[in-house]
């Protein structure tokens, strides 16, 4: 077998790979978020389907598959059909640039071959993660124009207000992580914080992500394009089955991406302090740094549902003016703050 | 072979959708065809090893102005467009001259350039070398730039924080204008 063949289909394994893990870990997060909320609402949740309600996530699936497919008569047909498609999409492809591992060399059918923990090591690196995340609104622009509905066409207006907002503040706080590392490719960001996690040297900026990141996922305290007391079920009022589910899927694929994104910037990514003084074998390393990563990237979406069940939503005029009047300069602080600490160390 | 391939889809992607974005009667569906347009354009970019550049073309145009756009349209709630065909009669001719000549124009001093040019280096569009060529050799233009873009913010805030007085029956309107053009509180 020929080095070419064979590189062209690691990766295309990789994609395989990670696609469907991203996609059993969101199954696994719908019942998460629920068992949760129950033991944050001090009662049992789901525990019917399965040993403990364990097979809930499988019983829904078979139910969105199964469900009527509806489309209302009043609907723009296009638009309302594409628009799951569109928010689906990005929500996958933001994944492609986690590094959730070290590299690892190996011999294969006597080829070398480098296998690294992360689909792609683009050079604009973390850049693709803010454009195509910036793509995932259309989906729900689109689902909520197209739906025909006042209260959709709220929620989609409500959310590319609130997407382009935070936005902003989410782009200027990664710039100071960029600033340190002096690189935009996330295997030198987490290298960067080999000696100290950016948590520590970039505090501020760490709030900032984290609350810019809320409100792009579209999750509570900030979710005002879905809020059902005011709007039904803002953009998703007029889907129901597998269209509905595929914005489900689109907003916890979104979930996973930004905690990973949190742990790669902010908490080290793959690295384990002081892991390699242990002097472990080299595949033992490397699982326990891969662990070290789902573990990180666990706790941020537990902290996703956490702040969902304790937090009430936010006024829309309360959501702009933190956004821009206080997320805003406070973001432009950072950059200046950053700018002087490397200038005077 | 591969990358000609591409090349054709992204094309055809990008040129079928300006059409679109032209003749489209619905103004929501031609914003929805310009991303599309802009997407494939960002295609085109990655080819030429431009990669910067398509990112930050996706990020800037489909990720940013293009919702705004969108933003205005369902905020307006603009209907579809209907046509005179009055004018209609009139810009056919005009319009279809101009889009000749504009295109033989284009053709011609691109298959012109298309002889000559070759991509010299692989790295040419990658952020190290944007980021250097931008702070040596065109630190002044990009300077100049962000002056511009500084004063057309600073226009944007004065426009929309124009003072507003207090006309008699607790209506505000702007101060030096007409009572015609007073605004109701809201």
């Amino acid at each position: 077998m020929s080095l070419e063949l064979l590189t062209i289909l690691i990766a295309a394994l990789k994609v395989v790979v990670v696609i469907s893990l991203v996609l059993v870990t969101v199954m696994i997060l719908t019942l998460m978020e629920r068992k949760i909320s129950g033991w944050i609402q001090n009662r049992y949740g789901p525990n019917r389907v399965g040993w403990g309600g364990i097979l809930q996530p499988v019983a829904d699936g078979v139910k969105f598959f199964t469900k009527e497919d509806i489309i209302p008569g009043h609907v723009d047909r296009f638009l309302y059909l594409m628009a799951p498609a569109i928010a689906l999409v990005p929500a996958l492809m933001t994944f492609a640039i986690v590094p959730f591992g070290d590299q690892m060399n190996f011999f294969l059918f006597g080829h070398e071959i480098t296998l690294q923990f992360q689909l792609v090591d683009l050079n604009v690196g973390i850049l693709y993660f803010v454009s195509i995340a910036s793509l995932g609104v259309y989906g729900l622009i689109v689902g909520g124009f197209g739906s025909n509905n006042k209260y959709s066409m709220l929620g989609g207006l409500r959310s590319s207000a609130q997407m382009i907002s935070y936005e902003i503040p989410m782009g200027l706080s990664i710039i100071a992580v960029v600033m340190l590392s002096g690189s935009l490719r996330l295997n030198d960001v987490v290298m960067d914080q080999a000696g100290l996690w950016n948590v520590v040297r970039q505090p501020l900026g760490f709030i900032i992500f984290v609350v810019a990141a809320f409100a792009e996922t579209n999750r509570l305290p900030f979710d005002l394009p879905e809020a059902e007391q005011e709007l039904v079920g803002g953009y998703h009022t007029e889907y129901s089955s597998m269209k509905f589910s595929s914005f489900m899927i689109a907003e916890y694929s979104n979930l996973i991406t930004s905690s990973a994104l949190i742990t790669t910037l902010y908490f080290g990514g793959w690295q384990v302090p002081g892991l390699e003084l242990l002097s472990l074998p080299i595949w033992l390393e490397q699982f326990l740094q891969i662990l070290a990563f789902l573990v990180k990237t666990s706790f941020f979406i537990f902290l996703y549902m956490w702040v969902r069940w304790t937090f009430p939503r936010f006024r829309y005029d309360q959501l702009m003016n933190l956004g821009w009047k206080s997320m805003l300069p406070l973001a432009l602080l950072n950059i200046v703050l950053t700018g002087a600490w490397i200038a005077y160390f | 072979m591969v990358e000609l391939i591409l090349f054709w889809i992204f094309a055809l992607l990008a040129v079928g959708g300006a059409f679109g974005v032209v003749v489209h009667p619905n103004p929501a569906k031609s914003a929805l065809l310009l991303v599309l347009t802009f997407f494939a354009l960002a295609g085109e970019y990655v080819l030429l090893m431009a990669h910067f550049i398509a990112i930050v073309h996706v990020a800037v145009y489909a990720g940013a102005i293009m919702v705004l756009f969108l933003f205005v349209i369902m905020l307006l709630n603009v209907p579809e467009e209907t046509r005179t065909s009055r004018l209609w009669g009139i810009m056919r001719y005009a319009g279809f001259t101009l889009a000749i000549l504009l295109f033989a124009e284009i053709g011609y001093f691109g298959f012109k350039g298309f002889q000559t040019a070759y991509v010299q280096e692989t790295d040419l569009g990658t952020v190290e070398r944007i980021g250097q060529a931008l702070f040596s050799k065109y630190v002044l233009p990009f300077e100049i730039a962000s002056i511009l873009l500084l004063v057309a913010m600073l226009g944007a805030l004065y426009l929309s924080k124009r003072k507003l007085e207090i006309v008699g029956d607790g209506k505000t309107a702007p101060a030096g204008k007409k009572t015609e053009e007073v605004l109701v509180e809201e």
